[in-house]
């Protein structure tokens, strides 16, 4: 069976049908330009010698992570991957806590215990990534699986990469959501390579949105590079999901656009792969989107970016300002305490 | 008051929270229609329906991962792996993510994983496993070993309560055959604190879970000897009683640490260095170690009963120590 292979947005009208009207349109705009910008930062800060350990971005990844963002809804929760940084900004992570976050500093979100995207907002409905790919996919589906004996109209949202889907957690999280049908939404962000292997040596399929069939829910397959494709996939399957109707797997095909990490040249991706992706840029092929279509004026572009470059500038300072985490507080939150529990957001 | 099995206490305790609390839920395998393989559920469906005890695909990641994921959404999930053997199966889930999702990202995994574990009747190398040890080493996991059947409700109480990842370790060969005096009424028995099972003056025994009552007939055997035998039983693992340890060493001079689990980097290996650590010049002897060998649980019952530390290798064990 072959998987519905989802239509590009084009017309202005078919945007505000699916719920999203011009300050929304620039939101998402910004909301890349943001995500982009922040890993365009860290790249100089590494560079600098400021960032311990090693880095990573999610550069050609933007429409992706800030299309399903967008769709989300407030009460909405998810665990976002190491090329999701957009998702953490679409949902209101302060951009000077991933600096901090990043420079291992004590007001990153994780203070100074973990490094990189790995961060997460509870307050926000997000939940920190771990390193092994994908665990938190079958996290999620326990969020779901709290929402759905609940009965709340609650959604979550499981990231993993086309290589990590080879692993058994991506299996086992997505046979569990479809024997409950519970309200869950699969991203798999097929980005073509896992680290320096190509998708062909991770799955036999021709798309892995093929497989939603094996677990009873429906698959789609997006351009990954198309923000409003992402988000009107998103938005359904998210509808979808709360209307009670089961799960959907969503794979978002773009191409990582830099190596895996800061240290990889990805020399093994072929040029002209590169050069044809670069020309399908999805931040470039939004901004002609706005302006062609929506009409975005120089002056709305301008204030958009320098907007973004204050936002940015300011936030580095501030996190530069972030003190080094004490090292008296190593032992601290091992274990939690019960006065931690049944906190506001902890629900 | 009333005598139950230790598993009548495990399910009493169960279904007390469940009835008091809303947001506890059981999933595992079998636990629904069926009751669970050793029926600690039996019941629990037609009393709190399907969605409170659900009966989860054979897939221990999924039973351990949505345990966590609805414990970030302010559920207080109770899993059962079906045998304890099979928690391998979901060894990232409580090691890589629920052990370490606090320390890193400041948000608590209340859940409690419930694991029949221990040898002693034919389950061979799949289905008598003791691995506390292993997750002991894991910082920011709990390990429980309740050795009676009031512990064992006041233990699971006190584990749903808690605010981290909790491994409850029920040993099987004690479910039917340890019977015991245990409050109808809610308690909580806190973890940490060590029960002196047998009181005695020359030596200590330092053991948890099955290998209580082990260590209790050999004391009684060498009791006939003159040698007083004080059996303390460690209940919790993570956090476990140092202080009641070391003041049970000093008390008597000589220590022996017994468990089921294999010997090598097990945890009496932990206890024995702290006894040494900070009670040397109390000590009388060596700490003594009784353990199983360093093997896989055999099948056949005379291999598995030359695994097994038996009553008569702690009488051995005790009557070498005395002798110093
Ligand atoms: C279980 C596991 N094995 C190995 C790694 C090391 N590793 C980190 S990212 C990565 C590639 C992941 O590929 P994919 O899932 O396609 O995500 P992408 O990085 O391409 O976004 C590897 C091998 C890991 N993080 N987790
Ligand atoms: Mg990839």
């Amino acid at each position: 069976m072959a998987v519905r292979e989802a239509e590009p947005v084009g017309s202005l009208q078919e945007v505000h049908d699916v719920g999203l009207d011009r300050e929304d349109l620039f939101g998402i705009y910004r909301s890349m330009l943001t995500a982009r910008g922040i890993e365009e930062r860290g790249h100089i800060l590494y560079k600098q010698g400021k960032i311990p350990g090693s880095f990573y971005t999610g550069r050609g990844n933007e429409a992706s992570a800030v299309g399903v963002a967008t769709a989300m809804g407030a009460d909405d929760v998810g665990c976002p991957l190491q090329r999701d940084m957009g998702v953490h900004i679409a949902r209101g992570v302060e951009p000077w806590r991933i600096f901090a976050q990043y420079m291992g500093r004590a007001d990153g979100p994780t203070k100074g215990r973990d490094g990189n995207v790995h961060i997460g907002d509870a307050r926000l409905g997000l939940h920190a990534m771990v390193s092994h790919l994908p665990a938190m996919l079958p996290v999620a589906v326990g969020m779901g699986l709290a929402f759905r004996i609940r009965e709340e109209r609650r959604v979550a949202i499981a990231w993993c990469g086309e290589g990590a889907a080879a692993r058994g957690d991506a299996h086992e999280g997505m046979n569990l959501a479809g024997v409950r049908r519970l309200p869950v939404v699969f991203v798999i962000d097929n980005n073509q390579w896992a680290y320096s292997t190509p998708a062909h040596l991770g799955h036999a399929v021709d798309h892995l949105a093929d497989r939603a069939a094996a677990y009873g829910f429906e698959g789609v397959v997006v351009d990954g590079t198309d923000v409003l494709a992402v988000y009107r996939e998103a938005k359904r399957a998210i509808d979808k999901a709360r209307d009670g109707g089961g799960p959907t797997l969503i794979e978002s095909v773009t191409l990582r656009m830099e190596g895996h990490a800061v240290h990889d040249d990805a020399s093994y991706v072929p040029r002209e792969m590169f050069e044809e992706w670069a020309r399908r840029d999805p931040i470039d092929r939004y901004r002609t989107w706005l302006r062609d279509t929506a009409a975005m004026t120089d002056a709305e572009e301008d204030e958009i970016t320098a907007g973004v470059k204050r936002l940015l500038n300011e936030s580095l300072q501030r996190a530069e300002e972030s003190p080094q985490p004490d090292p008296a507080t190593l032992l601290d939150g091992v274990f939690a305490t019960q006065d931690e529990l049944d906190t506001p957001h902890h629900k | 008051m009333a005598e139950r099995t230790y598993l009548q206490a495990i399910s009493d305790g169960l279904r007390q929270e469940m009835r008091l609390d809303p947001r506890v839920f059981v999933l595992g395998e079998d636990v629904g229609v069926y009751g669970g393989a050793f029926k600690v559920t039996d019941g629990f469906q037609a009393e709190f329906g399907p969605w409170r005890v659900l009966d989860m695909p054979l897939s221990e990641t999924a039973i351990v991962a949505g345990a966590t994921g609805a414990a970030l959404m302010g559920m207080r999930p109770v899993a059962e792996m079906q045998f304890a053997d099979f928690v391998s199966c979901a060894w990232d889930h409580l090691v890589t993510v629920a052990a370490k999702q606090h320390y890193r990202a400041g948000t608590p995994i209340p859940i409690v994983l419930r694991l029949p574990s221990g040898g002693g009747f034919s389950g061979g190398p799949f289905h008598s496993q003791n691995p506390e040890s292993l997750f002991a080493h894991i910082p920011g996991l709990k390990v429980v070993c309740p050795a009676t059947p009031e512990d064992a409700k006041g233990l699971l109480v006190t584990a749903i309560e808690d605010a981290n990842p909790v491994l409850f370790f029920e040993h099987k060969h004690l479910y039917r055959r340890i019977k015991g005096e245990v409050p109808d009424e809610r308690y909580s028995t806190p973890f940490g604190k060590a029960r002196i099972h047998r009181e005695g003056d020359d030596i200590v025994v330092v053991t948890w879970g099955a290998m209580v009552y082990t260590a209790a007939d050999a004391a009684e055997i060498v009791a006939a000897e003159g040698i007083s035998v004080e059996v303390l039983d460690l209940r919790t693992l993570i956090p476990w009683d140092r202080e009641a340890v070391l003041e049970s060493a000093r008390r008597t001079s000589k220590v022996l640490v017994l468990h089921e689990d294999t010997r090598t980097g097990g945890f009496g290996a932990e206890i024995a260095a702290t006894v040494a650590e900070e009670a040397f010049e109390y000590l009388d002897g060596p700490v003594k170690r009784i353990a199983a060998p360093d093997s896989p649980v055999p099948f056949s019952p005379p291999l598995e009963a030359a695994y097994l530390p038996q009553i008569d290798d702690v009488v051995a064990g005790l009557r070498e120590l005395a002798a110093y």
